[in-house]
């Protein structure tokens, strides 16, 4: 890993790592032309699937189908044809709209609770053993507790979203706070700053690449799990969609929705960077 | 009500109301206030003269309702209270109503009832929410996130008895939504393995555990001496899942809803070995099911709402509408399947998935009457496999849940005819069910783990 890397060679590469995969893919599921299936009389082949009436089962959709598809989608994002029949766009911001109110309540939160835990090591043992039990919880554990007790669906999402981010940002806003280095809160005391001031002057800034780092953790958790949430919970949202197309064995809208997932998820990603490289600091 | 089709042969009658012929003139029973509705005056009657619980039931213990009400109704005006709430709706109490819906065919008259209307020319705006497992479902009608919904015909049984939920939560069957229409779909490699004898170590998925899936599934093996619970392996699997799990060999057949049966079908994966109605002929499988609280708390809505529900089913029972059926709800609002597939299954005509194509118009069949007799059957296989693991009084639990005077009720207005008894004989798996002797018929038999 001496030298670095040309980029306009490594995204050439990129791409043409991309274009031989897809090729093999379109290859193998159309290609070969097939074995002629045993002669079906024309009633019947019209009861079933082309693959099927030739003798096979419906094969994988090649990524010809998949960008067709795609394209349809993308064309119509925002429709609203009845409750269960709405644009794929629409899915995708009812999701953002569930990880948003969930983890901003997360954050509201872990960063208050962090900073008391980091700020004072009584607390941290008194509630270390608590945090180290729920924290490798599967979120989708949560979720029946959660149906049961709240009692709403969509609620019940945003509660698990809640319950899963809430873990990396309060440990890391814990860590963050409690290795601020001791000269500088010295130096905080020398200078007579209250403690409100001392937290909000020194702490806070010191603490913010951390707390940024527990953030991007936890909104990358937070999307992992609002599609699994509404897998279970259906109604609406991407995962919903996953579910729904699914229900349709149609494999072509769960690729693409796959690749949404994770196009939306790098942009989650990228935004906290952005916000990460704002607070950083060097000394 | 002229243009309503039905599966009843008219038969001119001297009582002046059309019903079949062999049966008796139908009592007009419910006007009397005798229906479930008759019965809520009564037990808010008794609740309000005796609001404390302990003395209410030490009561009824000791003197029985009927002597309690009798004493009651000499002050108490009751029979015209009663029968204030059994007259004609006046308007619904509730109009914005949301029902839960599973994408299967079973589904038919709730899902076919919003696109075609029904539900608004009886004065109703309803949503219809596809939703995604009979857990979900059951839980969000708890929770009063549906006003009604689909659920499997046991479903309402078990929650009101408690079983599979942490209360007893009174939920009842306002309806049937539809006969037969399940079957069960085995791998290709299985051609050959036709006799259930043949079946031992398969692993068979059914949509949940309180289904006529579940229940006939086991009666068949246990049938063919397999012990069910040993022999083979039963799964829940959501009937989604089931198709691609039969292609991904994780299981080796299941009984589940259409169109998933035909789904296997023709993304040919598996075949149709034998559809549900050699089974049971006219077994119930889903239901249109409602919290007991409806019917006090918005009488008129629940009138309304079942009058919709009984003329929706009607329609789609008949024949001659099912391809217009059909493409109302394939789509992607409804069910989201190709559109041949959900044709396939309401208009009979299928390929069986062995090169041959099956003409049985009876596949499926829609028919609203929650006969008792159907839920003494299945409180009889609860009991069996040991899921309600106490004795309950059959025909009253059955009574409860399977609300037959009102169904018949708003069959009779609609112009169908109504049996004159819940009861009827079953013929399961070839053999005769009694519901009046449903003892004789648990003791016939050999497996069973009670």
């Amino acid at each position: 890993m001496g030298a670095k890397a040309d980029p306009w060679r490594a995204a050439l590469l990129s791409v043409l790592l991309l274009a031989a995969l897809l090729a093999a893919w379109e290859w193998a599921v159309k290609g070969g032309g097939g074995p002629a299936g045993p002669a079906v009389d024309e009633e019947l082949a019209a009861l079933l699937s082309p693959a099927a009436a030739a003798g096979g089962q419906t094969a994988m959709p090649a990524p010809s189908d998949i960008g067709a598809r795609l394209l349809e989608l993308l064309s119509d994002p925002f429709h609203r044809r009845g409750t269960n029949d709405q644009g794929i766009g629409i899915q995708i911001a009812w999701s953002l709209g569930r990880v948003a109110a969930g983890f901003t309540l997360a954050a509201l939160v872990a960063i208050p609770l962090g900073f008391l835990i980091g700020m004072s090591p009584l607390l941290n043992a008194a509630l270390n053993p608590y945090v180290q039990v729920l924290r490798p919880v599967s979120p989708l554990a949560w979720m029946p507790l959660a149906l049961y007790t709240i009692r709403d669906s969509s609620i019940s999402s945003i509660f698990v979203i809640f319950i899963c981010s809430v873990w990396p940002m309060l440990i890391n806003t814990a860590f963050g706070v409690a290795t601020v280095r001791r000269e500088w809160l010295n130096v905080a005391r020398t200078l007579e700053a209250g403690r409100w001031k001392t937290a909000i002057r020194v702490i806070l800034p010191a603490a913010a690449p951390t707390i940024l780092t527990g953030m991007r953790i936890s909104i990358g958790i937070a999307w992992l799990v609002i599609v699994a949430a509404e897998m279970l919970v259906g109604g609406t949202g991407i995962g919903y969609w996953v579910w729904n197309q699914w229900n349709n064995l149609s494999i072509a809208d769960i690729v693409i929705a796959i690749l949404l997932i994770g196009l939306v998820g790098l942009l989650l990603d990228r935004m906290l960077g952005l916000v990460q490289r704002w607070v950083a600091w060097q000394e | 009500m002229a243009g309503i089709p039905h599966r009843f042969a008219w038969a001119a009658c001297a009582c002046g109301r059309p019903h079949v012929s062999g049966f008796v003139c139908a009592p007009e029973a419910p006007a009397d206030g005798t229906g479930a509705l008759g019965q809520a005056v009564n037990e808010a009657a008794l609740r309000a003269a005796f609001p404390n619980p302990t003395m209410r039931r030490a009561l009824l213990s000791a003197f029985g309702a009927g002597t309690l009400l009798a004493a009651l109704e000499s002050v108490l005006p009751l029979g015209t209270a009663r029968e204030a709430l059994a007259q004609p709706a006046g308007a619904p109490e509730k109009r914005d109503l949301k029902i839960g819906f599973i994408p299967i065919t079973c589904a038919t008259p709730i899902i076919m009832a919003d696109p075609m209307g029904f539900y608004r020319r009886h004065g109703l705006n309803v949503e219809v929410i596809r939703t995604a497992g009979w857990a979900v479902i059951r839980d969000r009608a708890i929770a009063r996130e549906y006003d009604a919904a689909h659920m499997l015909a046991p479903m309402p049984i078990a929650m009101s008895l408690g079983i599979g939920v942490a209360q007893p939560i009174p939920f009842a069957v306002a309806a049937i939504e539809n006969i037969n229409g399940q079957a069960i779909t085995l791998a290709n490699k299985h051609r050959e393995r036709r006799n259930p004898v043949q079946w031992r170590g398969f692993r068979f998925a059914v949509p949940f555990d309180f289904s006529i899936h579940n229940y006939l599934l086991r009666a068949l093996v246990a049938e063919a001496g397999l012990d069910p619970d040993r022999d083979i392996q039963i799964r829940a699997v959501p009937p989604p899942e089931m198709v691609a799990n039969l292609r991904a060999d994780n299981i080796d057949g299941f009984l589940g809803p259409d169109p998933f049966n035909q789904r296997a079908v023709f993304d040919g994966v598996g075949f149709i070995h034998v559809l549900t109605r050699e089974l049971w002929d006219g077994h119930p499988c889903c239901a249109f099911a409602v919290p007991r609280s409806m019917i006090t708390d918005t009488p008129n809505t629940y009138a309304a709402l079942l009058r919709a529900i009984v003329e929706a089913t009607a329609y789609s029972d008949n024949q001659a509408n099912r391809r217009e059926v059909a493409a109302a709800i394939a789509g992607p609002n409804y069910l989201n399947q190709p559109l041949t597939v959900v044709e396939q299954v309401l208009t009979g005509t299928f390929a069986n998935g062995l090169g041959q194509v099956v003409r049985q118009p009876n596949r499926i069949g829609f028919d609203p009457f929650p006969w008792h007799s159907m839920a003494i059957w299945i409180l009889t296989q609860m009991r069996r496999w040991n899921q309600l693991q106490r004795d309950v009084d059959w025909a009253a639990v059955a009574e409860q849940t399977f609300l037959a005077l009102d169904a018949g009720r708003a069959m009779r207005e609609l112009g169908l005819a109504v049996p004159d008894s819940p009861l009827r004989t079953e013929t399961i798996l070839g053999r005769s069910f009694d519901p009046r002797q449903p003892e004789a018929y648990m003791a016939s038999f050999a497996i069973r783990r009670n």
